[in-house]
C-alpha cells in the first residue's frame, strides 16, 4: 500500500523542510543557553571552591568560551553538520558517545509505554464507546479521570511500595541486575521485569487520554453511513466494530500520538529519576543542572529529531490506515 | 438570567462537575485560611519526627522526618499550587488570546509566522524547556510561572485562532464593519465574547497541568525553596519510602484531588458551555 508513486517525492520534499526546521531549533537553542548568564567553567569554579581568576579565563580558553558568541555558534552549526556534537567537558567524552550509550534505555522505556498507552487506550476507548452510557463506560470513565489527574512521579513512587516494598515481586530501580553474569534470556527477562514499574508508570496518563480519544473518535465513526451498511450486510457486531470502524477511528488517536511524543520525553525525565533508569531524561536534567551545555544542546536536537522522525512515520500511517489520503 | 439558569443546569446536570466544584472549593478554603489555621512557619520542627498519620490528635495527618506537621504543609502547599496554576494560566491566556486573536483576525504574515513558530516549538518536549528556563532563571515562584506560561500559551494561541478564524467571516462581524467598528473593538468586544467558551473550558484544564507541572519540578528539587510545595514534600518523603510511605503518598494524594477536581470542573463547564456536545 506504501509502494506508491508519490512516495519519493513525498519522503524528499519533507526530508527538504526538516532542513531549516533544524537549523532554527539548533540556532535557537544555543543562543538560549549561552545568553544566560553562567556556563560550565562557573559551576566547575564554584565546585572547586576558590578560583583564581587565571584558572577561570584557562579553561574558558580550553572549552574554546573566551570566543566571540558568533564564532562559537558558526563553529557549532558546522559541527552539528558535519555530525559532530561536541565535546562535553563534564563526562570527558564526546557527546555523540554520551547519548549513544544512553538512546536504547531510553528508546525500550518510551516505546513499551507508548505500546502499552496505545492498547490500553484502545481496548478501553473502543469498550466504552461499544457500552456507551452503561456501566462499562461510567466504570472507565472514573479510571480515566482518576490516572488523568495521578502525577507521574507519585504513581511510580506508590507502585514501588506496593509491588517492590511490600510484596516484593519488582525491583525497585534501575534497568538491570547489577554484578552476576546472566545468559541472553535471563538477561532479557531481567531488564523485562525492571521495565515493568517505570513503564506502567509513564503509560497511565497517556493511556487515560487515549482512551478518550478513542470513545469520541468510535462513536463519531458509528454514525457514519458505510458502518450502518456493513450492520445492514449482517456483518456481526464485533466485525463492524473492529474491522470497519476501528481503523477509521484510529486515525485521531495516530496523530496525538505524533504530537506527544515530546511531552513522552519529559515525563521520561521524571519517571527515570525514579526508578533510576539509566536513559537520556536523566542525562538531560543532569546536563542542565551541571550547565553542560554541549550535552544538553545535543539532547534537545535528538529529541527534536526523534519527533519530526516520528511524525513523519506518522503521516505515513495515516495514508496506510485511509488510502483516500494523499502523501503531500 | 436564562442563560445563567441554563448554564446552572447545564453545569450540575451531573453529579461529577458538583462534586469537583466541592473539592476545588476545599482546597481554596485551605490555600485561603492557612496563614490563620497554621499561622507557625510549615518549616518549623513542631512535634516529635515520624508521627503516622491518626497517631498524635494534635498532628492528625502526622509529622515528617524533621518533626513538621504534615498538616500544615498540605494547608501551605495549596496556597502554593493554586498560587502557580493560577497565575500561570493566567499569564498563559493573555499572551495566547492576544496572538491567538491577531493571527486568526488578520491572517497573513503574522498568521503563518505564529503557526511555524508553535511548530519548532513543539518538537521540544515541554517539560524539559521548563526545567530548563526555571534553572537558568534560577527556581522561584515567578520563573516557575513564567517557564510553565511559556509553554503553554502556543496551545491557547491556536485554539483562539482557530475561533477566529471560523468566526471573522460571519454576518454579525461583517456587520460591525458595515456600521464603521474598528478592528481593536470587533476583536475584543464581537468576537471574543463569542470565542469564551472554549477558552474558559480549556483554562481549567490549563491550571490543572500547571499545578502537575510545578510539582513535578518541586519533586526534582526545583521548586522555590523558600515556601512549602507538595511536591518538595514527594521529593522529601521519598527518601524514607520504604518505611515511612504516608509522607509520600499524603501530598500526592492531595495534588491528585485537586487535580481531578479542576478536571471535573472542566468537564461540567463544558457540559454547560456546549449545550450541543452534551450527549457525546
Amino acid at each position: 500500500m506504501l509502494a506508491r508513486p508519490g512516495l519519493t517525492r513525498f519522503l524528499a520534499r519533507r526530508l527538504a523542510q526538516v532542513v531549516p526546521t533544524v537549523l532554527l531549533i539548533v540556532v535557537v537553542n544555543f543562543l538560549v543557553l549561552h545568553l544566560t548568564p553562567g556556563d560550565i567553567v562557573d559551576v566547575l569554579a564554584g565546585e572547586a571552591g576558590a578560583a583564581t581568576p587565571e584558572y577561570v579565563a584557562m579553561l574558558r580558553q580550553r572549552f574554546g568560551l573566551d570566543r566571540p558568541l558568533s564564532v562559537q555558534l558558526a563553529s557549532y552549526v558546522w559541527g552539528v553538520a558535519t555530525g559532530d556534537l561536541g565535546f562535553s567537558f563534564r563526562h570527558n567524552t564526546t557527546v555523540a558517545r554520551l547519548m549513544l550509550e544512553r538512546l536504547p534505555a531510553t528508546l525500550i522505556l518510551m516505546g513499551t509505554s507508548l505500546a502499552l498507552a496505545v492498547t490500553l487506550g484502545v481496548v478501553c476507548g473502543v469498550t466504552a464507546a461499544r457500552h456507551v452510557n452503561r456501566p462499562a463506560d461510567g466504570a472507565i470513565a472514573v479510571l480515566v479521570l482518576l490516572s488523568y489527574a495521578t502525577p507521574t512521579f507519585w504513581i511510580g513512587l506508590m507502585l514501588i511500595v506496593l509491588f517492590s516494598v511490600k510484596l516484593g515481586w519488582l525491583p525497585t530501580g534501575g534497568m538491570m541486575t547489577i554484578g552476576v553474569d546472566l545468559s541472553v534470556p535471563r538477561r532479557v527477562l531481567d531488564v523485562a521485569q525492571h521495565l515493568v514499574l517505570p513503564a506502567a508508570s509513564l503509560a497511565l496518563f497517556y493511556a487515560a487520554i487515549y482512551t478518550r480519544l478513542m470513545r469520541a473518535s468510535m462513536l463519531e465513526v458509528a454514525g457514519q453511513d458505510y458502518v450502518r451498511t456493513a450492520r445492514a450486510k449482517g456483518i456481526s457486531e464485533a466485525r463492524v466494530t473492529y474491522g470497519h470502524a476501528l481503523r477509521n477511528a484510529l486515525l485521531p488517536l495516530v496523530t496525538v500520538v505524533g504530537v506527544q511524543v515530546g511531552s513522552l520525553l519529559g515525563g521520561s525525565v521524571l519517571v527515570e529519576s525514579v526508578f533510576g533508569w539509566p536513559g537520556l531524561g536523566r542525562l538531560a536534567f543532569e546536563a542542565i543542572q551541571q550547565r553542560d551545555y554541549n550535552l544538553l544542546l545535543g539532547i534537545l536536537l535528538m529529541s527534536s529529531l526523534l519527533v519530526i522522525a516520528i511524525n513523519l512515520v506518522v503521516d505515513l500511517l495515516y495514508a496506510l490506515l485511509d488510502p483516500r489520503i494523499e502523501l503531500r | 438570567m436564562i442563560r445563567l439558569r441554563r448554564f446552572l443546569h447545564g453545569f450540575f446536570r451531573r453529579w461529577t462537575a458538583p462534586l469537583g466544584l466541592a473539592i476545588f472549593l476545599l482546597v481554596l478554603g485551605m490555600a485561603l485560611s492557612a496563614p490563620y489555621v497554621f499561622p507557625d512557619d510549615p518549616f518549623a520542627m513542631v512535634t516529635r519526627p515520624l508521627l503516622w498519620p491518626g497517631e498524635s490528635r494534635a498532628y492528625l495527618l502526622g509529622s515528617d522526618m524533621l518533626g513538621r506537621d504534615i498538616l500544615a504543609g498540605i494547608f501551605h502547599g495549596a496556597r502554593v499550587s493554586l498560587a502557580i496554576g493560577g497565575a500561570a494560566t493566567a499569564a498563559a491566556l493573555g499572551v495566547g488570546v492576544l496572538i491567538g486573536a491577531l493571527a486568526g483576525y488578520y491572517g497573513g504574515l503574522l498568521d503563518d509566522a505564529l503557526m511555524r513558530g508553535t511548530e519548532a516549538f513543539q518538537t521540544i518536549p515541554p517539560f524539559v524547556f521548563v526545567i530548563v528556563v526555571v534553572v537558568i532563571a534560577r527556581p522561584s515562584i515567578a520563573s516557575i510561572v513564567a517557564a510553565i506560561a511559556l509553554v503553554s500559551w502556543p496551545a491557547v494561541a491556536r485554539l483562539v485562532r482557530g475561533e477566529f478564524m471560523a468566526l471573522r467571516h460571519r454576518e454579525f462581524v461583517q456587520g460591525c464593519r458595515a456600521v464603521g467598528m474598528g478592528d481593536v473593538r470587533i476583536i475584543f468586544r464581537q468576537i471574543l465574547p463569542n470565542a469564551l467558551a472554549p477558552i474558559i473550558v480549556t483554562a481549567s484544564i490549563m491550571v490543572a497541568t500547571a499545578i502537575l507541572t510545578e510539582s513535578a519540578l518541586a519533586f526534582l528539587g526545583l521548586g522555590d525553596a523558600n515556601v512549602m510545595s507538595w511536591g518538595s514534600m514527594i521529593g522529601a518523603g521519598r527518601e524514607m519510602l520504604r518505611t515511612e510511605w504516608y509522607l509520600t503518598a499524603i501530598p500526592g494524594l492531595a495534588i491528585l484531588l485537586t487535580v481531578l477536581a479542576l478536571n471535573l470542573i472542566g468537564e461540567g463547564l463544558n457540559d454547560a458551555l456546549n449545550p450541543k456536545l452534551r450527549d457525546r
